[in-house]
C-alpha cells in the first residue's frame, strides 16, 4: 500500500509534457522500465561499493575472510560482467525492437526538415498536404516514421514521451520511431545545439484518430485508413 | 665524522645548486627546471580552473528560474562553449601536465625530465594559446558552437566571425604543448630513471604516467588534425566538412570524438593513479594487485579507443554496428572495478588512516561509482536515445569528471602540498572545504539527472516555467553555489598553509616512495646524488636513503664542469645506460613558443602573407636549439660514482633525443592515418560523391615524384653507415632530391588540383600532397643541418645521433610521401564520377 502510494508520488514528479519518464508509447515506455531497472540495479550496486568502503574504512579486519585475489578478481571481474553481459543483450534486444521499418503495415512516413530554428514537416504520404511548421500530426496507435534532415546545421528530433531522439544532419537522412499508444498532444524539443535559437526550437505533435488526423491533413474524410 | 659527512653535503648542495639554479628577475623567464615550470602550470590551470568556475556559476545563475533575464542568447552560448573548453583544454589537461613534470623526475630517482627545454616551450605554448582564448572573452568574441566544436555550426557560414577561429587555433596551440608534454613524459620514464629500477620496479603512478601520455599521443592527432582542417575549410574554402561540397560534418565527429573519448580516460588515469599512490600510504602497506592494476590500466588505454562512437548514437548509425561500441563501453567498467577492489583490497589488508586526503578518497568513491554507473546506463543504446544531449549527461559527465578528477586531484593536492612548499595545512579548514564541495556537488549534480530525464536539453540558455524544471534547477543552482564557496575555501587553505603553515618532519605520511627522500622544498637538483634502485619503488624507506643520498654517496654526487648530469637506464632492465647531459637556462623556448604565437595570431588576424614568415622564424628558433648540444671529440664512457662508468648520451644508440623523434613520428602517423581515414570515410559516407570534376594527375610525373621522395629519403638515412668517413655527400645529395621532391609535389597540389574549393576529394588530395611536401622539406633541412654539423665537426662514428635522429625523418617521409602519392590515385579512382566507383 505504501508502496503503491511512493510509486505515485514518483510517477507524478515524473510527469511533464516532455518526461521520458512519462511514456506515451510503448519504445518511450521501455526505456522508461529499462531505466527505473537500471537505477534499482545501480542503488544496489553503489549501496554495495560504499557498504564495502565503509567496511574497510572501520573494521578492515573484518574483510580479510576475502583473500586478495578473490577481492579483485570477484570484484573486479565475477560481479561485473554477467551483469553487463546481460544488460547489453537485453538493450540490444529492446533497440532492436524499436527501430524504424519493422512494422506489419506500412507506416506512416513524415519528413522533418530543420529549420533555423523551426521544424518544417512534410507528409510524404500525402503529396498534397501542405508542409507544416512546428505542428506534427500523426495517427494515435499506429506506426510513424520519421526520417529527419537538415540543409543547414545539426539539430535534434525529439519527442521524449513517444521515443527516442535522432540528429537532423545536413547532407544525411535518419530515421526514427514514433508511436502513440493514445491520442494527445506531445511536446517535442530540438536536441542538439544548433545556435542562439536553439532554446525556442520546440514543436508539439498531435496524435489522433484516423479520421481526425485525415482531418487535421485537410484531406477527404471518406478514404478508408 | 658527522660533521664533516654535513659539511660534505652542504658543500655539494651549493655546487649544485649554482649549476641547476634559476636565475633571479626577468631570469626567471629562462627556467627550463622541471620543478620550477611544473608549479607554473600547476598554478596556471588553477586559475583557469578559477575562470572556468565563475563562467560554471554564470550559467547556474542563468539557469536559476525558468525566462532568466540575466543573460542573453549569444553571451550565454558564449559562456557555456568556454566552460567547457577551458575545463577540458586549459584546466584538466594542463593540471595532468603539470603534475607529472614536478613529480616524475622525483619518483623516478632522476634530477629533471629528459627535455628541460621541451617543458618550457609547453608551458609557454599554454599559456599564450590559453591567453588568446581568455583575451576573446573578454573581448566578446570567445568560441559559442559549444566545447565540441560541430560542423556546419562552426563553419564559416553559420559562424563568420572569429569565434570558431579562436577555438581552432588557441586550442590546437594549448594541444602542442599537450603533445610535448606527452613525448616527455613517456622518453623520461622509459629513460630516466634510477639505475636497478627496471619497469616492474616503477612505483605505480609512474605506469598510470606512461599509458596516459601513450595514451595522448595517439589521441591528440585526430583533434588536431580535424582544427586544422576545419580551419583551413574557414580561411581557405578548402571543403572537408561542408555536405554541399562533398565534405560531411559526421567527419568532424568523428575526429573529434577519436580524440573526445581517450580524453576522459586521459582525464581519469593520473587521477586513478593518486588513488594507487595515496591508498597504499594511508593503508600502511604496498598496494595489493600491483600486476593486475597496470594489466587494467592498459586494458582501458586500448578499450577507450574504441568507444568514441557511443557520443554518436543519434547520427543514423547501424545498430549493429552501434552494438559493437556499446558492449565496448559497458566493458570498459571492468578495469575500473579491478581498480576499485584493488584498493578496497589494499585497505582492508593495512590500517587505514583518515586524513584530509582520504576524504577526497572518500569523495572520489561516492562520486566516482555514481558517475560510472549512470556511464553504463548510457552506453545503452536505448537509454541514450533518450538522455543524450539532456541534462542527464551533464550531470553524469560531471559526476565522472569531478568525482573521478577533482576529488583526486584535491587529495593529490593536499598529500603533496606539503612537498612543494615544506609546510603542512591548517586542518580544520580543510575538513569545512571538503563538506562544502561534496555536498555542494551532489546537491548540484544528483538532481540534474532528474531534469534531463524530465526532458531538459543541454545548452539551453531559457526554458518555460511549464516545463516543470524550475524546482529542479533551482536546488542545482543553490548546489553550485555551496560547491563555490567550497573551493575558495580550499584556496584560502593553501594560501594560509603556503604562509602560515607549520613545518614538519621529513616525509609526513610515512610514504614509501622516493620523492620524499629529499629535503622539503626540494631543492633544484632534487637529489644531491641519485640512489640505486633494489626493490619496488613504493617499498623504500626514504629517511635512509635520502641522508646517504644528501651525503653525495649515490651516483652523480659532484659537479663536474659546471654540466646538468643525470642517468639514463635501459628501458625494461632499468640497467645503467648512459650519463645524459642536459641543457642549461635558456630564452629560446620563450623565443620560439613567442615565434609560435606569431603564427597563430597570423592566422587568426587572416594576414596569410605572414604566415609563411612565422614558420620560418619557428623553424630558425627551433634550429638554435641544437647550438649547444653536441661535442668535438669522442668522450667514451666516464665515471659515475659508485665505481660505474656510463657514456654520454650522445654517443649512445638509445639516446632519449632518438626516442623521442620515435614517438614523435608515431604521433604522427596518427595525424596522417587520420587524414587517410578522412579521405575514405568522405568517399563512403558524404553526399555529393563521386565528384564530378576530380583532379588529374599524370601517373609518370606522379612515378618521378615518388622516386625523388624514396631517393631523397633513401640517401639520407644511408648516411648514417658514412658517419665518420664523409657523410656530407650523401646528405647533399638527399637534401636536392627532397626539395625536388616538394617542388614536384607543389606542382601536382597546385597544378593537378585546381578544384581544391570544389569539392571534398580534391581538397583531400591537396592536403595529402601538401603533407608529403611539408614532410619533405623538412626532410630537406634535417639533410641540410647533418651536412652542417659533420661539417663542423660535430659528427664522428660514435657521435652519429644527430644523423640518426635524421634518418627516422628521412625514413618516415619517404614512406608517407610515397604513400600519400599512391593514395591521391587510388582516391580520384574511386571517388570520380567516371572512374571506379
Amino acid at each position: 500500500m505504501g508502496g503503491t502510494l511512493l510509486g505515485a508520488l514518483a510517477l507524478a514528479g515524473c510527469s511533464g509534457d516532455l518526461s521520458a519518464l512519462d511514456p506515451a508509447g510503448p519504445a518511450a515506455r521501455d526505456i522508461a522500465r529499462l531505466w527505473w531497472a537500471m537505477l534499482a540495479g545501480s542503488v544496489v550496486l553503489f549501496l554495495l561499493v560504499m557498504g564495502l568502503f565503509a567496511l574497510v574504512m572501520l573494521r578492515p579486519e573484518a574483510g580479510r575472510r576475502w583473500s586478495p585475489r578473490t577481492w579483485i578478481a570477484g570484484g573486479g571481474i565475477l560481479m561485473p560482467v554477467p551483469i553487463l553481459f546481460v544488460l547489453v543483450v537485453f538493450a540490444f534486444a529492446q533497440g532492436e525492437q524499436h527501430l524504424p521499418w519493422r512494422g506489419e503495415h506500412n507506416p506512416v512516413r513524415i519528413e522533418a526538415r530543420a529549420h533555423m530554428w523551426f521544424w518544417e514537416f512534410h507528409y510524404l504520404d500525402y503529396p498534397e498536404v501542405q508542409p507544416m511548421v512546428d505542428v506534427l500530426h500523426i495517427p494515435a496507435n499506429y506506426d510513424v516514421d520519421v526520417i529527419a534532415t537538415s540543409d543547414n546545421v545539426i539539430h535534434g528530433f525529439w519527442v521524449p514521451r513517444l521515443g527516442g531522439k535522432i540528429d537532423a544532419t545536413p547532407g544525411h537522412e535518419t530515421l526514427v520511431r514514433l508511436y502513440a499508444d493514445r491520442t494527445g498532444s506531445f511536446g517535442g524539443i530540438c536536441a542538439e545545439y544548433c545556435g542562439t535559437g536553439h532554446a525556442g526550437m520546440t514543436f508539439r505533435v498531435e496524435a489522433h484518430t484516423p479520421a481526425e488526423f485525415r482531418a487535421a491533413l485537410g484531406l477527404a474524410g471518406e478514404e478508408a485508413e | 665524522m658527522n660533521g664533516e659527512r654535513n659539511e660534505t653535503a652542504l658543500a655539494l648542495h651549493r655546487k649544485l645548486s649554482e649549476i641547476w639554479g634559476t636565475p633571479p628577475g626577468l631570469g626567471k623567464l629562462s627556467a627550463v627546471n622541471h620543478t620550477a615550470v611544473g608549479l607554473r602550470f600547476i598554478v596556471t590551470s588553477g586559475i583557469f580552473f578559477a575562470i572556468g568556475g565563475l563562467l560554471a556559476m554564470l550559467i547556474r545563475a542563468q539557469l536559476a528560474t525558468s525566462a532568466s533575464p540575466f543573460m542573453e542568447e549569444g553571451l550565454y552560448s558564449q559562456v557555456f562553449t568556454m566552460h567547457g573548453t577551458i575545463m577540458m583544454f586549459l584546466f584538466a589537461i594542463p593540471l595532468i601536465e603539470g603534475f607529472a613534470i614536478y613529480l616524475l623526475p622525483k619518483l623516478l630517482g632522476a634530477r629533471d625530465l629528459a627535455f628541460p627545454r621541451l617543458t618550457a616551450f609547453g608551458y609557454w605554448c599554454y599559456l599564450f594559446g590559453g591567453l588568446m582564448l581568455i583575451g576573446a572573452l573578454a573581448a566578446g568574441v570567445a568560441p559559442d558552437a559549444g566545447w565540441f566544436m560541430y560542423t556546419p555550426l562552426s563553419s564559416s557560414i553559420h559562424s563568420p566571425g572569429i569565434n570558431s577561429d579562436v577555438w581552432l587555433l588557441g586550442v590546437t596551440f594549448v594541444e602542442i604543448s599537450a603533445v610535448c608534454a606527452a613525448v616527455e613524459i613517456v622518453v623520461s620514464i622509459l629513460k630516466l630513471r634510477a639505475p636497478g629500477m627496471s619497469l616492474a620496479r616503477m612505483p605505480i603512478l609512474a605506469w598510470y604516467m606512461l599509458v596516459v601520455a601513450g595514451m595522448m599521443l595517439f589521441a591528440f592527432p585526430p583533434l588536431i588534425l580535424g582544427s586544422i582542417l576545419l580551419e583551413v575549410e574557414r580561411a581557405f574554402g578548402l571543403p572537408f566538412f561542408d555536405p554541399e561540397r562533398g565534405g560531411d560534418p559526421l567527419l568532424w565527429q568523428h575526429l573529434f570524438w577519436l580524440f573526445g573519448h581517450p580524453e576522459v580516460y586521459i582525464i581519469f588515469l593520473p587521477a586513478a593513479g593518486v588513488l594507487s599512490t595515496l591508498i597504499p600510504v594511508f593503508a600502511g602497506r604496498p598496494l595489493i594487485g600491483y600486476g593486475a592494476v597496470v594489466a587494467a590500466i592498459i586494458a582501458m588505454a586500448f578499450l577507450s579507443f574504441g568507444l568514441w562512437v557511443h557520443h554518436m548514437y543519434m547520427v543514423g548509425i547501424s545498430h549493429l554496428a552501434m552494438a559493437f561500441f556499446s558492449a565496448a563501453s559497458a566493458l570498459v567498467a571492468v578495469p575500473t572495478a579491478i581498480q576499485i577492489f584493488s584498493w578496497l583490497a589494499t585497505l582492508t589488508y593495512g590500517r587505514p588512516r583518515f586524513n584530509v586526503p582520504m576524504l577526497y578518497v572518500f569523495g572520489f568513491f561516492f562520486v566516482f561509482v555514481i558517475g560510472g554507473l549512470t556511464g553504463v546506463m548510457l552506453a545503452m543504446i536505448p537509454f541514450d536515445k533518450q538522455a543524450h544531449d539532456t541534462h542527464f549527461v551533464v550531470a553524469h559527465l560531471h559526476y565522472v569528471l569531478i568525482g573521478g578528477f577533482v576529488f583526486p586531484m584535491l587529495a593529490a593536492a593536499y598529500y603533496w602540498m606539503p612537498h612543494m612548499t615544506g609546510r603542512f595545512p591548517v586542518q580544520h579548514l580543510s575538513r569545512a572545504a571538503f563538506w562544502l564541495i561534496f555536498v555542494g556537488f551532489n546537491v548540484t549534480f544528483l538532481v540534474m539527472h532528474l531534469t534531463g530525464l524530465l526532458g531538459m536539453p543541454r545548452r539551453v540558455h531559457t526554458y518555460a516555467a511549464e516545463a516543470g524544471w524550475d524546482t529542479l534547477n533551482l536546488v542545482s543552482s543553490i548546489g553550485g553555489f555551496v560547491m563555490t564557496f567550497g573551493f575558495a575555501l580550499v584556496l584560502l587553505d593553501f594560501v594560509l598553509q603556503y604562509r602560515y603553515g607549520r613545518a614538519f618532519p621529513r616525509n609526513p605520511w610515512k610514504a614509501a616512495t622516493l620523492e620524499w627522500a629529499m629535503p622539503l622544498p626540494p631543492p633544484v637538483y632534487n637529489f644531491a646524488s641519485l640512489p640505486s634502485v633494489d626493490r619496488r619503488a613504493d617499498r623504500i624507506a626514504p629517511k635512509e636513503i635520502g641522508a646517504h643520498l644528501a651525503a653525495g654517496r649515490g651516483y652523480l654526487g659532484f659537479a663536474r664542469n659546471g654540466q646538468m648530469e643525470t642517468l639514463g637506464v635501459s628501458i625494461t632492465s632499468g640497467r645503467l645506460e648512459q650519463l645524459i647531459i642536459l641543457p642549461n637556462n635558456t630564452f629560446l623556448p620563450l623565443w620560439t613558443a613567442l615565434g609560435t604565437a606569431s603564427f597563430f595570431l597570423a592566422m587568426l588576424a587572416k594576414l596569410y602573407w605572414a604566415v609563411p614568415i612565422a614558420m620560418l622564424l619557428v623553424l630558425f628558433c627551433a634550429l638554435g636549439w641544437t647550438r649547444v648540444t653536441g661535442s668535438q671529440a669522442d668522450r667514451g664512457a666516464l665515471p659515475v660514482g659508485a665505481g660505474e662508468e656510463a657514456p654520454p648520451h650522445a654517443e649512445c644508440s638509445g639516446a632519449p633525443s632518438w626516442w623521442a623523434m620515435v614517438f614523435t613520428l608515431a604521433s604522427n602517423a596518427t595525424l596522417y592515418a587520420s587524414l587517410l581515414f578522412g579521405g575514405l570515410f568522405l568517399w563512403t559516407s558524404a553526399p555529393g560523391w563521386p565528384a564530378e570534376e576530380p583532379p588529374g594527375m599524370s601517373l609518370s610525373l606522379s612515378a618521378l615524384t615518388a622516386g625523388m621522395i624514396a631517393a631523397g629519403g633513401v640517401m639520407g638515412a644511408a648516411a648514417v653507415r658514412r658517419a665518420g668517413q664523409g657523410p656530407r655527400a650523401l646528405l647533399l645529395a638527399s637534401a636536392a632530391a627532397h626539395l625536388a621532391a616538394t617542388l614536384l609535389l607543389g606542382w601536382m597540389a597546385l597544378n593537378g588540383v585546381p578544384d581544391r574549393t570544389g569539392h571534398a576529394l580534391s581538397a583531400v588530395c591537396f592536403a595529402v600532397l601538401f603533407y608529403a611536401g611539408f614532410h619533405t622539406a623538412l626532410a630537406a633541412v634535417f639533410a641540410l643541418y647533418g651536412a652542417w654539423r659533420d661539417a663542423t665537426g660535430l659528427v664522428s662514428q660514435r657521435r652519429n645521433l644527430d644523423l640518426r635522429i635524421g634518418r627516422l625523418w628521412h625514413l618516415y617521409t619517404a614512406v608517407t610521401g610515397v604513400l600519400g602519392v599512391a593514395f591521391v590515385h587510388l582516391l580520384i579512382a574511386m571517388g570520380s564520377a567516371g572512374g571506379a566507383s
